[in-house]
């Protein structure tokens, strides 16, 4: 057989998987992305070491590797995703944005402004140790 | 010891007392005072001392001492420590060592309970130190470090008082304006050095002499600046009226007796460089005559009596400038030496009237009665001095000042060979003029202050009893009648004196005498006549205000004195007093002449307001302009900053997607580069 | 090897394997395709089943027989079963949800296209050249099983403590604290507001 047919099949699934982790937005579905890009990688695995006749099968076996791998990873990401879920009321990727830059303090010129900005929104303050608190 | 091993020792013993009065002023305060006298009353001892051995100068046949030693090269011109030990270095040492002593010993009384007595104790040694060394140093450079360490020490002594707004602005004008004419003191100096290899004295003179001088015209004009500046002279002679705030010892010592004589002594000792040039006579000829009618003009109508005194110091100074520009340094060193004893002696004795009078206003003490039985001891000494400032016969300032004039006369004659007949005649009109108009502000000044006024019959109201400041401290009228023994007997040592210096006779000529006498007579007489006519106003018209500290040192009462004479009369100078003479005498001219013909005026419109408005501007430049770019500059990283910061959305898929994206891009690079496109 | 040895296997003539291996190909990446772009949660899930199931048959087709079973059971048996499982946790909505994409769709897009058409690029032009010999099968089960328990027997002892570890780790994570939980949502609640009001505002800015 060609090899060409796995090796293409596995880039499309990589790429579509890719697509998923980039664009869906429930974190499970990236976690069913993610299992589409990992089983793109098993698939070339198994056609390199069928196309190379590995007499230690070490395609197959680190494929079951991935395997293995890949359900304890997805145990744990549900996990995770559950806690963020419960703590947080969401699982969307694009709401979790606790690393963003804050238009809060950024330069002694734009001290007043945000101490004025601070004081109109106390339950931004409030927000962000809720956060804390409860993280 | 030696002769230079000696002279070595008179500025070095106030220095020490100096750094030592600095140091332990504050630990141990009984050190204080012997810490000021002792040092300054040994210096002047050793200084009387090396006169006594170098006694007859070069008159005499003893050469002048000269020693040197160079510490460390310094360059092509090498700066060295010299002394230069002839007639005129001694002898004007004396003087400095006894006015010095004389107001070291005088200050414990009149600042006896100061709390910054150590510190102006140990300034005055400092000064007294670097007077020593401008008068005994034989090497340019040194001379001129000993002339800006009075510089600054006049500084600081004339803002002793520096609560009151008057001294701040007097100690900082006294130190600019003299800075102004360091400036191209220092350049003539270089200049100098330039042209004559060296700076030592007796090389710049043997130059001088071989006709080594390039520029002697553009040399001797640049020192004569810095001689205007430091001696009071026009047109930067406005400093030192206003130098009156400071304390009266202050006065006596630095802007009467010695420090303001530095700039004359200057000159007499590089007077061969100025004769080498007429022009430079001329103009310090003309220099001298506008200083002198001028300040006798504004003696006449100031109220301060300090101030009088300043401006009569003004005049005096002139009368030695004069002699210089007749090329008679001797004249001029003599007048210098009589002036500083006589005029110490006034401003002491005026320390001890404004204490008893508890005002510095001559109005205030023309309405005053028994000042003169208050203070028996100044009255007398200040009669003397003023009879010596007015060169009433047989006291010293009459010797010396017709020794100036004499001088003047022979130049006019075109008997002293260099100098331009108009020089001689400039400086002996001018001088006559204001012979006469010293012995003016000098009848003046003692009848407003010691004449109680003509009141006729019936109780005067402006009229009061002099303020009882108990008895004067002893160390202060003491210390007055000291200083009364040259004023008094000076002049008997004119025939002495021409050994000590050039050898020309300081003799008074006939003519000069008579005339000169004669017009001094007819300006004290003249005041006197319109003084009977103007005191029966001082009884109806009450002016002044009076301060009296009974218990407190005398320095509190002419602090208070100078704090209050702008609030109570108007203005710092002049009081609008209807009794005094100086008003009527002056006519139109009092109201210029009390503010020294409006020079301050000049000055301000000149120099100070065009400073402030390129002030203005500069200021404008630097915030509107200049920030402008700053603020430009930090623009743009603030609006990169915040571009980034708008990259920052917390969005996990954003950042993963930049960076999927951005291997996508090194990935197809990679490729590219190893398939060799 | 050579252009000329390969020669007689053309792209213009397919075996029989190969026909089959690119229809579950297509199968297989058609049903990927519907996986990330459903709108309908649960949908996902079960066309990853499909796909999932795909690769099987191709593991299948590449005679790695255990692999692919391995795959039916742990992918299409387990996993999927575990994400189910997730979805209906967190209270993923039935039917349509329009916002199953975020914003970020259309620069994923450009990077999976880009990413994909590189890789195409890069692996044609590799092994346009190459053949698999399918005649002797490389990954019966007897054979992978002697060959996991003898050469890879370490490794997979150590995965074995991995699995250990994930699994406690799993139930640690997942296990709901002491504290009263009623507060703890409502606190999650409001904090959701939260988030809601500012991603409003900063969309309204």
């Amino acid at each position: 057989m060609h090899l060409a047919y796995p090796a293409v099949l596995a880039v499309l699934l990589f790429c579509t998987g890719l697509y998923g982790v980039l664009a869906r937005r429930n974190a499970i579905l990236v976690l069913m992305s993610v299992e589409l890009m990992l089983n793109a990688v098993n698939l070339n695995l198994v056609a390199f070491d069928v196309w190379l006749r590995d007499t230690l099968h070490a395609g197959q076996a680190l494929t079951l590797f991935t395997i293995a791998i890949a359900a304890a990873e997805i145990g744990i990401g549900l996990s995770i995703v559950l806690m963020v879920y419960r703590n947080r009321g969401t699982s969307d990727v694009d709401r979790l944005r606790d690393t963003a830059e804050s238009p809060g303090p950024a330069g002694p010129d734009d001290a007043a402004p945000d101490g004025a900005a601070d004081a109109t929104h106390p339950d931004a303050t409030a927000a962000a140790q809720k956060a804390e608190a409860t993280a | 010891m030696t002769t230079p091993t000696l002279a070595v020792l008179v500025p070095l013993l106030p220095f020490l007392g100096a750094v030592a009065g600095l140091l332990l002023g504050r630990k141990a305060p009984g050190f204080v005072r012997p810490l000021a006298v002792l040092p300054t009353l040994l210096s002047a001892v050793i200084a009387v001392l090396i006169a006594v051995r170098q006694g007859g100068g070069t008159g005499g046949g003893i050469r002048p001492v000269d020693a040197a030693t160079e510490l460390t090269p310094t360059g092509s011109v090498p700066i060295e420590l010299a002394l230069h030990l002839d007639g005129f270095a001694v002898l004007v040492a004396v003087l400095v060592g006894l006015v010095a002593s004389c107001v070291q010993i005088y200050s414990t009384g009149y600042l006896r309970d100061d709390p910054r007595y150590p510190s102006y104790a140990a300034l005055v040694s400092l000064f007294t130190s670097a007077m020593f060394l401008v008068v005994y140093s034989g090497d340019l450079m040194v001379l001129l470090v000993g002339w800006e360490v009075m510089g600054i020490c006049s500084y600081f002594l004339v803002g002793h008082y520096w609560e009151t707004p008057e001294a701040r602005a007097a100690s900082l004008k006294a130190f600019l304006v003299t800075k102004l004419g360091d400036v191209p003191f220092l350049i003539g100096l270089f200049a100098l050095a330039a042209d004559a290899g060296s700076f030592r004295i007796t090389k710049v003179l043997d130059a001088v002499a071989t006709g080594g001088l390039d520029h002697p015209t553009l040399i001797a004009l640049l020192l004569l600046a810095g001689v205007a500046g430091k001696s009071a002279q026009f047109p930067l002679h406005t400093w030192l009226p206003d130098a009156m705030a400071g304390p009266t010892p202050v006065s006596a010592l630095i802007h009467a007796a010695t420090m303001v004589a530095a700039g004359v002594y200057f000159v007499a000792r590089l007077l061969p460089v100025f004769a080498a040039s007429a022009a430079a006579l001329v103009v310090l000829a003309v220099m001298a005559a506008v200083t002198m009618v001028g300040s006798a003009l504004a003696a006449l109508a100031q109220d301060d009596i300090k101030r009088v005194l300043a401006y009569s110091t003004i005049g005096q100074l002139g009368y030695m400038t004069g002699a210089l520009a007749v090329g008679e340094r001797g004249a001029a060193v003599f007048h210098l030496l009589s002036h500083g004893a006589f005029k110490a002696l006034l401003f002491l004795a005026a320390g001890v009237i404004i204490h008893a009078a508890g005002t510095n206003s001559l109005a205030a003490m023309s309405r005053m009665t028994g000042l003169r039985d208050r203070i028996p001891d100044a009255f007398w000494t200040m009669t003397v001095a003023l009879l010596a400032l007015a060169a009433i016969p047989p006291f010293s300032g009459f010797f010396s000042k017709e020794a100036v004039l004499g001088a003047a006369e022979h130049a006019a004659t075109g008997h002293t060979g260099s100098v331009p007949g108009s020089a001689g005649w400039i400086v002996l009109v001018s001088g006559l003029l204001t012979a006469m108009l010293t012995a003016a502000y000098a009848t003046r000044l003692w009848l407003l202050a010691f004449r109680p006024p003509v009141t006729g019959p019936h109780p005067a109201p402006g009229v009061v009893e002099a303020p009882d400041h108990g008895r004067q401290p002893v160390v202060m009228n003491a210390v007055l009648w000291v200083l009364a023994v040259p004023s008094l007997a000076f002049g008997i040592t004119v025939g002495a004196l021409p050994d000590w210096f050039d050898g020309g006779s300081l003799t008074p000529t006939l003519t000069t005498s008579v005339l000169a006498t004669g017009l001094t007579l007819v300006g004290g007489l003249v005041t006197y006549g319109t003084w009977r006519h103007t005191t029966a106003l001082a009884a109806r018209v009450p002016v002044g205000a009076v301060t009296a500290h009974p218990g407190a040192e005398p320095a509190v009462s002419e602090a208070e004195a100078i704090a209050t004479h702008t609030p109570a009369y108007g203005s710092i100078a002049s009081a609008p007093d209807p009794a005094d003479p100086g008003r009527l005498l002056l006519g139109p001219l009092h109201r210029h002449a009390a503010v020294g013909f409006r020079l301050d005026a000049v000055y301000t419109a000149l120099f100070v307001r065009p400073t402030q408005f390129l002030a203005t501007v500069v200021r404008f430049l630097d915030r509107e302009v200049v920030d402008t770019y700053v603020r430009g500059a930090g623009t743009l990283p603030r609006w990169l900053g915040a571009a980034a910061r708008r990259a920052q959305t917390g969005n996990v898929q954003t950042y993963l997607s930049a960076l999927l994206a951005g291997s996508v891009v090194l990935a197809v690079a990679a490729v590219l580069v190893a398939a060799g496109a | 090897m050579t252009l000329a040895a390969a020669a007689p296997q053309g792209f213009l003539s397919p075996t029989g394997v190969e026909v089959a291996f690119v229809l579950v190909g297509l199968v297989t990446f058609a049903a990927a395709i519907v996986t990330v772009t459903t709108k309908q949660l649960v949908h996902a899930a079960l066309w990853l089943v499909v796909a999932l199931g795909g690769l099987a048959a191709e593991y299948l087709l590449l005679t790695a027989e255990f692999v692919a079973w391995v795959q039916v059971l742990i992918y299409v048996g387990s996993v999927v079963v575990l994400l189910l499982f997730g979805l209906m946790l967190t209270k993923a909505p039935i039917g349509r949800s329009p916002d199953a994409d975020s914003g970020n769709r259309w620069a994923a897009l450009t990077v999976a296209v880009a990413a994909a058409a590189t890789l195409v690029w890069v692996v044609v032009d590799a092994f346009r050249t190459q053949w698999i010999d399918l005649d002797a099968p490389q990954g019966t089960t007897s054979v992978t099983g002697a060959m996991l328990f003898q050469h890879w027997v370490l490794p997979f002892e150590a995965l074995s403590v991995l699995l250990l570890a994930a699994l406690v780790g799993a139930i640690v994570l997942s296990r709901k604290s002491e504290e009263p939980s009623d507060e703890r949502v409502r606190d999650a609640k409001a904090h959701a507001r939260d988030d809601a009001e500012a991603a409003a505002d900063k969309e309204q800015r």
